[in-house]
């Protein structure tokens, strides 16, 4: 069926949320800035063009300690400074809604469901950094986050949220929405960039890094949709408010998106600190079919994999870190009892066989034998030494891939190997009627 | 010499060309002109991204996807319904010229999955049953 | 200055050095694949990694700058384990056939693999069907099976030439270099520069073989074969037979020649020296009638292909003579032939030539001038037409028939050319490095328009590396001011000039390969920068040793003109010398575009 409004349904919500970001979300017609406005909606860039600097806001920023959502957790204060110190009269803002994470789609929730909030969050990013343009680069599958956000963004500059001189304050700020075209490595802020100059979107050699020569060369700022997202209520409320939420090293909330063998599957947001296994119990309403967790991969596929006695680690950036793993893009997708890890890990070899870009030899050649070794201990034609060599590639990748995405596309193969060896030995030749895949 | 904005240039080339849904060369080289760019970088722009094709496709283009949310879900015995019914395999397009059967990469519908996109619009919970449905529905222009 | 620890060895390196430059300039070797200095710094292959204290990951060398303090370890289990496997990912699906590789010991990837102590590789091959080899140039020869991806040739064509015929297709494991709609070479706007051939680490790229068709020739009895030589050959093969750079290697390269079989070794520089002839007279009629200025050289066809394809509207701008090749294939077909009472028919004319653009350039269809002259004395059909040069081989190629033949080149007498075809001045050898074109015509130009004689021969402004040289010479009053590029980048700069209307030259060289000739895409592997300055000033050495070292100085050219064309620019020099271009556009969608806006302009007037 079709199914463009479902995750913005207000039904079936699980309670014990925190919902900054998420608010609105599901409550207010997104197409409406009137109801948005109504919400306190634009106040917090009123209040920031009337009675703040640009320093000031960044300072509010630095005090909530908010961390970038994307995946990295990369403190956005010290990004927006950055490019505020960079000299120079052009500076850009570009969010990146490029959500290509398998098993995240919180950004598209926010885009679909309260557009404004993300514009407001970009224009007090440009009034932060000095940037008067801001793009934001919606991947191009997701047709319904474009329309909304192109209406949102002409209906703000018809009331004098966008465009030349914001309520009358001499501040210019106006932005673009540029459609992706189906490649999950633009989520990577130099790629990005690289397709909005027109190119195949390949990752740049850093440094320079994006905030000293960003877009066209030019200062950039490069911030997920999340973070913008809580960009407004920071300004509004104030960075002592934003930082008594969460925890020491993980401020604020965290839009989890939960699925897999989940009673209830969808967006939440919470404060950050809570354990896996609360949130899967509480707002993921608990395995289904009463089957038990075999496992959890946190973060997308990118991510990690934690096994069931893992699931106690409280969420946030710093006791993740400590088993190797993190928030990442927030998607928790549950694997029941029944599930096969090898299954698994051969479904995610293939995505980055697929999305590599295929510049880098380990990334590009690598996810390619990865995928072939696998197919091969599948058809039960596998050896130990076959094991060997999916760490020695799964290690070389994270080792010499030139961007993120090589580096991490081994992640979950690598713990799988070590968490659930079991599961792999029953896979290889002579032992393939014990292997459930 | 206007910005380089190859890749909306080139949405807007494969969205405008009536019944195509796909980059024909000439139009590529247009593209290459209007934004000052050699011809081999535009064509290496359009064989980048999945969206675009440099092969004609069908009138209507199915992105289904099979990443793991929808693979937990049976995404596979989806697209075996899809190949199914329409006569061909993954990148085929059927021989009523109505539809290309393509691979996505995650659309972001993991609470409703299997998913899929038929050109602009999506559909979750899908079952082999009824993609049958939705088919005959796009076919028929509703 | 930065202080770095390299393998626990202090180190003072100056800023911006990347650590592959620290290593090195440290007497430590880090193997690179696609890394090419001053051409290609992307960090694509994966092999030059080093440890550096305090990161996480392994850093490419190349492209990472030291920083103060940083510590470095080059030669680390994890440092050889990841080069290991980074170049095994690379031999999974390269082919092993090394033994008959036209590249074999020139291979880069060979020698990687070598050095790294690859016994076995690891890997399967993972991609499915073998790729199509793109013959489709009559100049290149891509093989998509040996291609490694390091885009080397991409940079090359794109940052050196500024073409970018070919560039990244797909993606991931799909990921290939190609050309505009796979279309391959032959249809795009490729020059034929060759210069992704000499910066190929592997044999995905090389010139199109004629080796065969000279052999057939050689042994067909019937046939008279004679090969000319341009003037940068003898100065790089000796190099594919291990000998050093710096030395013009003449006498033997004629010695081997005629030992290969050819009738008769003649030189390309006594066409030089009539392309001197020509190119000085049209240049003083062009300024002293108001002719279109500046006047372009038109010996490159590299930049010939290149200006046709990018700046369809200057063309007016080149010379109308052929080149060097092209005059030798029309005068040995008609004077020579005539001379020796040779059926041109059964004359074949094979050219030796530091360049593979110059293959394309004898298969122009315009390029059969001595056809059209014989066509009417022996009542030929159209269909009956003959090529004036028959074959043209590389520099390699004719390295690789010595050896064939089993040669030792090294110990081979010096010979010399056959005559009369074989007699040139020093004028007509420095045409082989950037600048020597227009030193030989201002050599001529200079004492036709004053009728004096040059105090000094040499004009140094327009010699060295420089990408754009320029100087200003007093002919009788007159400032001539000329300009020389080389590459086709540093071409282009100077084509927009004159596109804008903006050119202050009256006479411009360009050379497409860097160097010149020295340096074109037909030449030994060993080329690169210090070669190429080697090769640069043996061809010097060699101009100033000989006794006649102006062009309207050679006898067998004036005695050409006296018997045969009677004057530069007379009507059998218009047949038989000169030519015209082709608007090509930048693809084939172009020139119909030019088309439906000329058309829209006929409408709206």
């Amino acid at each position: 069926m079709p199914t463009s409004k479902s995750h913005t349904d207000k039904k079936n919500i699980p309670g014990g949320q925190n919902r900054l970001v998420l608010g609105s979300v599901g409550v207010i017609n997104p197409e409406s800035i009137d109801e948005y406005i109504a919400a306190k909606g634009y106040d917090a860039l009123k209040k920031a063009l009337s009675a703040m600097k640009p320093a000031q806001v960044i300072a509010e920023v630095k005090t909530s300690e908010l961390r970038g959502r994307g995946g990295a957790g990369f403190p956005t204060a010290i990004k927006w400074a950055g490019a505020a110190n960079e000299k120079g009269d052009v500076k850009y803002v570009i969010c990146n809604a490029d959500e290509g994470e398998p098993g995240t789609f919180k950004d598209r929730a926010i885009m679909e469901g309260d557009p404004h909030k993300l514009i407001e969050g970009m224009a007090l990013a440009g009034y932060a950094t000095g940037a008067s343009k801001g793009y934001i680069y919606v991947r191009g599958e997701y047709t319904l986050s474009i329309a909304r956000l192109a209406k949102a963004a002409a209906d703000a500059r018809a009331k004098g949220f966008l465009g030349a001189n914001i309520q009358g304050s001499g501040f210019n700020f106006d932005l673009e929405v540029l459609r992706g075209a189906g490649a999950y490595i633009c989520g990577e802020e130099s790629a990005l960039i690289e397709s909005i100059e027109g190119k195949r979107g390949e990752p740049r050699l850093k440094p320079p890094y994006p905030v000293q020569k960003g877009l066209w060369q030019k200062p950039t700022v490069v911030n997920n949709v999340e973070t913008l997202a809580n960009i407004p209520a920071i300004v509004l409320n104030g960075g002592e408010w934003y930082r008594a939420i969460g925890v020491e090293g993980s401020r604020g909330t965290k839009v989890f998106c939960l699925m897999g063998d989940l009673n209830w599957k969808g967006v939440v947001e919470i404060p950050f600190g809570a354990p896996l296994s609360k949130i899967i119990k509480e707002m993921g309403g608990g395995v289904k079919k009463d089957r038990k967790l075999k496992g959890v991969i946190l973060g997308g596929v990118s991510g990690s994999l934690l096994t069931a006695k893992e699931l106690d680690t409280p969420v946030d950036f710093k006791s993740l870190a400590l088993i190797e793993s993190g928030p990442g893009s927030g998607a928790i997708i549950a694997l029941d009892e029944t599930r096969s890890i090898v299954d698994v890990v051969d479904n995610i070899a293939h995505f980055f066989m697929h999305e590599s870009c295929g510049r880098c030899t380990p990334c590009r050649a690598g996810n390619e034998q990865i995928v072939r070794l696998i197919g091969k201990i599948r058809k039960g034609e596998g050896s130990h030494a076959d094991l060997k060599k999916l760490e020695e590639l799964g290690w070389n990748m994270y080792q010499t891939s030139f961007c993120p995405l090589g580096q991490t596309a081994p992640n979950i193969l690598l713990q799988s190997l070590r968490k659930y060896r079991g599961e792999w030995e029953a896979c290889l030749a002579g032992k393939k009627e014990k292997c459930a895949c | 010499m206007k910005k380089n904005t190859v890749i909306e240039d080139l949405h807007r080339t494969q969205e405008t060309e009536k019944s195509k849904t796909y980059l024909e060369s000439v139009k590529m080289q247009d593209v290459a002109r209007e934004c000052g760019v050699p011809a081999a970088q535009v064509y290496g722009v359009a064989t980048f991204y999945t969206m675009f094709s440099t092969k004609p496709r069908g009138k209507h283009i199915i992105r289904i996807c099979c990443n793991l949310a929808c693979h937990l879900e049976g995404a596979d015995s989806i697209v075996d319904a899809l190949k199914g019914k329409l006569g061909v395999e993954m990148g085929g397009t059927s021989k009523d010229g109505e539809f290309t059967l393509e691979q996505s990469s995650c659309l972001g519908l993991c609470a409703e999955a299997p998913a899929m996109m038929i050109d602009g619009q999506t559909y979750g919970s899908l079952t082999p049953e009824s993609v049958g449905k939705i088919l005959d529905t796009v076919r028929k222009g509703a | 200055m930065f202080h770095v620890k390299i393998n626990n060895k202090s180190h003072e390196v100056p800023k911006g050095t990347t650590i592959l430059q620290a290593c090195r300039h440290a007497g430590i070797k880090i193997p690179t694949l696609c890394y090419l200095e001053g051409v290609h710094a992307e960090g694509s292959c994966g092999v030059c990694v080093v440890e550096v204290k305090g990161s996480r990951t392994l850093q490419r060398s190349c492209i990472t700058a030291v920083a103060e303090g940083m510590e470095i370890q080059t030669n680390t289990e994890a440092v050889r384990k990841a080069r290991k496997i980074n170049t095994e990912l690379l031999l999974a699906n390269h082919p092993t056939d090394c033994l008959v590789c036209d590249k074999n010991e020139y291979c880069t990837l060979r020698q990687l693999s070598s050095d790294l102590g690859i016994k076995n590789v690891s890997f399967e091959r993972t991609h499915a069907e073998r790729a199509d080899k793109d013959e489709t140039s009559p100049s290149l020869v891509r093989d998509p099976e040996k291609c490694i991806l390091c885009r080397r040739c991409i940079a090359v064509c794109a940052e050196k030439q500024s073409v970018s015929a070919i560039g990244m297709t797909g993606r991931g494991a799909a990921s290939a270099v190609s050309t505009f709609g796979d279309m391959g070479l032959g249809n795009a706007e490729c020059a034929n520069c060759g210069q992704c051939i000499l910066v190929c680490p592997t044999g995905a790229l090389m010139e199109k073989s004629e080796i065969d068709g000279v052999w057939k020739a050689i042994n067909d009895p019937k046939k008279t074969v004679v090969v000319q030589t341009a003037p940068a050959v003898r100065v790089a093969i000796g190099e594919d037979f291990g000998l050093e750079p710096g030395t013009a290697w003449t006498g033997k390269m004629v010695a081997a020649l005629r030992r290969l079989g050819f009738d008769k070794v003649f030189d390309t520089d006594f066409t030089a020296d009539l392309t001197i002839m020509e190119e000085g007279t049209e240049l003083i009629t062009r300024l002293k009638t108001g002719g279109t200025l500046p006047m372009i050289t038109s010996c490159s066809p590299g930049w010939i292909k290149f200006a046709e394809h990018f700046f369809p509207g200057v063309l007016a701008h080149l010379s109308t003579c052929k080149s060097p090749q092209q005059m030798f294939g029309a005068v040995a077909k008609t004077y020579y032939a005539e001379k020796l009472g040779v059926d041109p028919r059964d004359m074949v004319v094979v050219s030796i030539m530091p360049c593979v653009a110059k293959k394309f350039e004898a298969r122009r269809p315009e390029m059969n001038g001595a056809f059209h002259y014989w066509q009417k004395k022996m009542g030929l059909k159209d269909s009956e037409s003959f090529q004036d040069v028959d074959f043209v081989l590389s520099t390699r190629e004719a390295a690789k028939m010595i050896k064939e033949a089993g040669l030792d080149f090294p110990a081979l007498p010096n010979e010399e050319f056959d005559q009369p075809l074989g007699m040139s001045t020093g004028a007509a050898v420095i045409f082989g490095a950037t600048g020597g074109v227009m030193e030989a015509a201002l050599r001529t130009a200079y004492e036709v328009v004053t009728g004096k004689a040059l105090a000094s021969l040499d004009f140094k402004a327009v010699r060295g590396m420089d990408g754009i040289k320029t100087a200003e010479v007093d002919l009788a009053g007159t400032k001539l001011k000329v300009a020389v590029a080389h590459t086709l980048s540093n071409a282009r700069k100077l084509l927009e000039e004159i596109r804008d209307g903006k050119s202050p030259y009256h006479f411009i060289e360009v050379m497409t390969c860097e160097g010149g000739c020295i340096g074109g895409g037909g030449q030994p592997f060993t080329t690169n920068l210090e070669t190429r300055k080697k090769r640069a000033s043996a061809i010097y050495k060699e101009d100033a040793g000989l006794p006649l070292r102006k062009s309207h100085d050679n006898p067998v050219v004036q005695t050409l003109y006296k018997e045969f064309l009677e004057k530069p620019l007379g009507e059998k020099s218009h047949h038989l010398l000169h030519t015209h271009y082709t608007k090509r556009g930048v693809h084939p969608g172009d020139v119909a575009h030019e088309k439906k806006e000329h058309k829209a302009h006929a409408h709206t007037h």
